[in-house]
């Protein structure tokens, strides 16, 4: 008779247990970067270049230094007879952290003030004085390579034009074949416009360098803790062992918090020359139009067609707009991410990508914001690329998807681009979305609507994506490999305290990686304390973005877990005095497989590791464990959006919101289900409100909360979310995916699909996001396609407003 | 139990100290003198005119469950109940306090008890990073307050001067609809 512990009832896998988390959030107990106070903290202050492009002729601090309580001013100058005007880069190239010669995008740090108050590091700052010189501007990648531009990185040596990189991947001449013999050839050319994470918590660090110890310990807003004493010891040059990187709670990731900003900087070398701890925290402008945003991509793409909607190859080129430095996370072989994941969900056997990164006026970026490295750009492509050539070809929008998705039986599939995708159930996800949005029905009303002159509009959207990054073979940041780990130490009572190199932001690893132990060694979660994020403790890991927790991180967790339970069994042999061969495990116990009523519970084992070890073994219960992912996870998801749409006033609403979501096991089914809704209300900001761009002078235009706008709860669409389709991943030792990402990943091509869809009568093909009232409504009345690319005009050749209007210029 | 009540002449903080930089340098800033009450403390304070009230709760207090997430007065994680009404304390100056009564997070929560906010969040999820949710939970509370009993809509409409970036504020609305159902129950 099993004495197997109920895995539900112990927080195992499968569990919706309740967050450990809350308990200090609810109280307002968290601990936040600008919660902490040390003894003696200064506070550091900012000054940003009103300029996008512009050279310095002159800094005059000398007010900023006069007013009481200002204890240091610095600028590029002074960092520069430091060797810390520059930086190097996540990805190869360096960046200003204080401007030097030139100021290189609007909002650029120039200057910082070090002060006994933020009000007074403030107020000395307005007090500086900078001369500037304008230099003509740079915002988008047409003019970057236009004749006569601007060469932006005039510091570079070996930099003659506005270049950073060109790349390419897949079969040239088998796509060029394929096109021969294409029936139909659909084109889109659209623009993923620029967007910023945005978590409501800023940036921010406290460094504290201890001249008595030597050591420098950095309180920082950031994702991957490791990462940055390793960035920080070769940019500071101060001896890794002596760099402790303590992220403590954050408000939000997004990827906006991984890059390493000059601020963190500033207040590190100002920590060392004034021996006090100095503390910096951004404001949300500062925020908004200086750190890490996201996309920028401009995509051109073609499909070729055999008349009866297979595709036989897709062609692909991108330019990404990298801003005025190279300074994405991303693995360093990849120069424009993973975008060449692009219909790895559906099996066409020939494919070529080719894409350029050119420099800009703009803040630095590219890689952030829920994108799994550029894969929202990847996903978003494709599903605009399938909606527009299903219409071509007249077909329906989700058999046009079914008849070219990859089968079930031909995992592992190998893409036209090279991913090995390792499993999934397709066509059974699309059958869920279409039955529950009533896809039939709704057709029908579509056409009834359409007589009395509604608009009504289905979208759907399909996406997988490679999440754990990741391999070593492939992947790697500055040369360091994509591995994580875990380090479990079981006392004697069966308690257990669990660290790992990932970092939560919200996901809610105190909660989950718990889980994970109670599945493999059957401690109750709430026995085993989850600690990530301080360097000096927690394992080497690369940290928390891209979607690469669960499988990498948790992967280590179950590896650690395993290492300890093959332990435990030999304990449990001495303890029942039978051999290892004899011993059976069941959930939190092992056996005596030819007296099942004879066993230890994993408790008496931890115990026995402490006062009853066989001769010969190591005393305790403790270990580590570094996982190398063999492959990617692939979940796949579809979404379908149903909206109707007002042609008066090109205002749209959301009728229905569903998502199939297929990411394998499910570790814990609420925190799961948190983070699709999550995304998906991203997606629907990116799609419906969130414009951020750049006029022609290289003004950052909506770079903050008034303009930048971010949907409410109000008005925020209810979801209704499917789990049926579980696909475990055969690799992932419990079966795991990634799932963070995904709704950010294939939401917005569904929105803007349904809004295409309300609208096909016009013709037109290609919005580009956010669909703002304005441009649905151009492209309705003027039955033209509408682009959003900056710059942003405030008039065009016909002498009305035309492309982009900012919100609040109507 | 309470404390003893022994009389005692002076301030309670008897020791302060600052650098002297001559006495023309702090003679020029201005400090006004209030009395507030704070999560049923009273509370006197020296602030400069233009010190903000999240400030004054954060720094001054030394209470920091109140958040501050924008420059702009949008993102409302920084509300807290300024005579029982909803306010973004980074809009309010410290001196608007005076003679008035502030709640924040750090006073729902009772002797031994929960809010029946906190659980409601806890229950259903209504959180992730928990940046925005003390703010969150204090327009909940001015909501619940002036409607014990409202539809999906009107918690909604109440919220929308909160913003949230992790939720999808689905659960958000389940856990406030959570809480009225619990303040209803136990009559409180």
């Amino acid at each position: 008779m099993s004495q197997a512990l109920d895995e539900i009832k112990i927080g195992g896998l499968g569990a919706s247990r309740k967050r450990v988390e809350d308990d200090r959030f609810i109280r307002g107990r968290g601990n936040y970067t600008d919660d902490i106070t040390l003894p003696g903290m200064l506070h550091m202050e900012i000054l940003r270049s009103p300029l996008a492009h512009a050279r310095i002729k002159s800094i005059d601090a000398s007010k900023a230094w006069d007013i009481p309580g200002v204890r240091l001013v610095l600028t590029g100058e002074m960092m520069a007879t430091r060797n810390l005007a520059w930086m190097p880069t996540l990805s190869y190239d360096t960046q200003a952290v204080l401007a030097t010669d030139k100021v290189r995008f609007q909002g650029q740090e120039v200057a910082c003030v070090i002060a006994d108050d933020p009000y007074i590091a403030k107020d000395a700052c307005e007090a500086i004085d900078v001369e500037y010189e304008p230099l003509p501007v740079i915002v988008n990648p047409v003019q970057a390579v236009a004749d006569g531009a601007p060469v932006i990185r005039d510091d570079k040596e070996n930099q003659p034009d506005n270049v950073i990189y060109n790349w390419e991947v897949g079969d040239k001449a088998g796509t060029d074949r394929a096109f021969e013999q294409a029936d139909v050839i659909s084109k889109l050319k659209l623009h993923y416009p620029r967007s910023h994470p945005s978590p409501i918590e800023c940036c921010g660090s406290i460094a504290d360098f201890n001249r008595a110890t030597s050591k420098l310990t950095v309180y920082m807003t950031t994702q991957a803790p490791h990462i940055i004493r390793a960035a920080v010891a070769m940019v500071a040059e101060l001896p890794e062992h002596l760099i402790r990187i303590v992220s403590p709670d954050i408000g939000g990731g997004f990827g906006n918090k991984v890059p390493v900003y000059p601020g963190y900087v500033c207040s590190i070398l100002a920590s060392i020359l004034l021996e006090r701890p100095v503390k910096w925290i951004e404001d949300k402008s500062g925020n908004l139009i200086s750190t890490g945003f996201a996309r920028d991509m401009y995509l051109d793409s073609e499909m070729a067609l055999r008349k009866d909607g297979k595709i036989l190859g897709v062609r692909i080129h991108a330019d990404a707009d990298h801003g005025a430095f190279f300074s994405d996370a991303q693995p360093s072989k990849f120069k424009i991410g993973l975008l060449h994941s692009a219909f790895a969900a559906y099996d066409i056997p020939a494919g070529h990508l080719t894409a350029r990164g050119t420099y800009s006026n703009k803040a630095p970026g590219g890689v952030a914001y829920r994108c799994s490295f550029r894969v929202t750009e990847a996903m978003f492509f494709q599903e605009r690329m399938m909606q527009v050539a299903a219409v071509d070809l007249g077909i329906d929008q989700a058999e046009f998807r079914r008849m070219n998705f990859v089968q079930d039986e031909q995992f592992p599939y190998r893409t036209a681009f090279g991913f090995l995708t390792d499993s999934g159930q397709y066509a059974k996800c699309l059958d869920v979305g279409l039955k529950a949005v009533g896809y039939e029905e709704f057709r029908q009303q579509q056409a009834e609507a359409r007589k009395r002159g509604k608009l009504l509009g289905l979208g759907i959207s399909t996406m997988t994506e490679p999440l754990g990054a990741g391999n070593s073979r492939e992947y790697d940041i500055l040369g360091i490999k994509m591995f994580d780990s875990a380090d479990l130490k079981v006392h004697m009572t069966g308690k257990a305290i669990l660290r790992t190199g990932a970092k939560s932001q919200g996901q809610g690893h105190e909660t989950t990686w718990a889980q994970i132990v109670a599945h493999e060694l059957g401690l109750p979660a709430e026995d085993v304390v989850v600690e990530e994020g301080d360097t000096d403790t927690a394992p080497f890991g690369m940290g928390t973005y891209a979607s690469r927790s669960t499988p990498v991180a948790g992967a280590a967790v179950a590896m650690v877990s395993r290492k300890i339970r093959a332990k435990a069994r030999k304990l449990a042999a001495h303890l029942l005095e039978v051999s290892e061969e004899d011993i059976e495990w069941e959930l939190g116990r092992f056996y005596v497989r030819s007296a099942p009523d004879r066993g230890v519970t994993i408790q008496e084992c931890a115990m026995a590791a402490y006062s009853n070890m066989p001769d010969g073994m190591e005393p305790g219960l403790e270990n580590t464990a570094y996982y190398d992912p063999p492959n990617l996870t692939w979940p796949f998801a579809v979404y379908i959006v149903t909206v109707e749409v007002d042609p008066e006033t090109g205002v749209w609403d959301v009728l229905n919101m569903v998502a199939v979501d297929d990411c394998g096991v499910r570790i814990n089914p609420m925190i799961v289900e948190g983070q699709i809704m999550g995304g998906l209300t991203e997606a629907y900001a990116m799609a419906n409100m969130q414009f951020i761009t750049f006029d022609a002078e290289g003004n950052c235009v909506g770079s903050n909360y008034m303009d930048y706008l971010l949907p409410t709860a109000w008005e925020t669409p209810g979801f209704e979310l499917h789990s049926e389709v579980v696909t475990p991943s055969p690799h992932h030792p419990i079966g795991a995916k990634g799932v963070g990402e995904c709704a950010a990943v294939g939401g917005p091509a569904a929105f803007v699909n349904a809004v295409m869809d309300a609208i096909s009568d016009t013709g037109v093909r290609n919005i580009d996001m956010p669909l703002l009232p304005d441009r649905v409504w151009e492209a309705i009345t003027y039955r033209r396609d509408v682009s959003g690319a900056p710059p942003v005009r405030a008039e065009d050749d016909a002498g009305r407003s035309g492309g982009v209007v900012p919100p609040g210029q109507n | 139990m309470a404390p003893p009540t022994v009389a005692r002449k002076g301030r309670p903080e008897m020791t302060i100290v600052y650098e002297d930089r001559g006495d023309d340098a702090t003679s020029d800033v201005p400090v006004n003198r209030i009395k507030f009450s704070i999560n049923g403390k009273k509370m006197v304070a020296e602030v400069e005119p233009r010190l903000l009230l999240s400030h004054l709760i954060r720094r001054g207090v030394g209470l920091t469950g109140t958040h501050m997430g924008c420059d702009t007065t949008n993102c409302g994680a920084c509300t807290v109940l300024v005579d029982g009404r909803p306010v973004k304390s980074c809009t309010m100056l410290a001196v608007q306090v005076d003679g008035r009564t502030v709640e924040t997070v750090e006073g729902l929560a009772g002797a031994s008890e929960l809010h029946p906010l906190q659980e409601g969040f806890k229950a259903e999820h209504g959180l992730q990073c928990g940046f925005c949710t003390p703010g969150m939970m204090m327009a909940a509370k001015a909501l619940l307050a002036e409607n014990p009993d409202p539809t999906e809509d009107e918690v909604r409409w109440a919220l929308s001067g909160n913003l949230c970036r992790c939720t999808g504020y689905q659960n958000i609305v389940k856990s406030v609809l959570w809480a009225a159902d619990k303040l209803r129950t136990q009559g409180s």
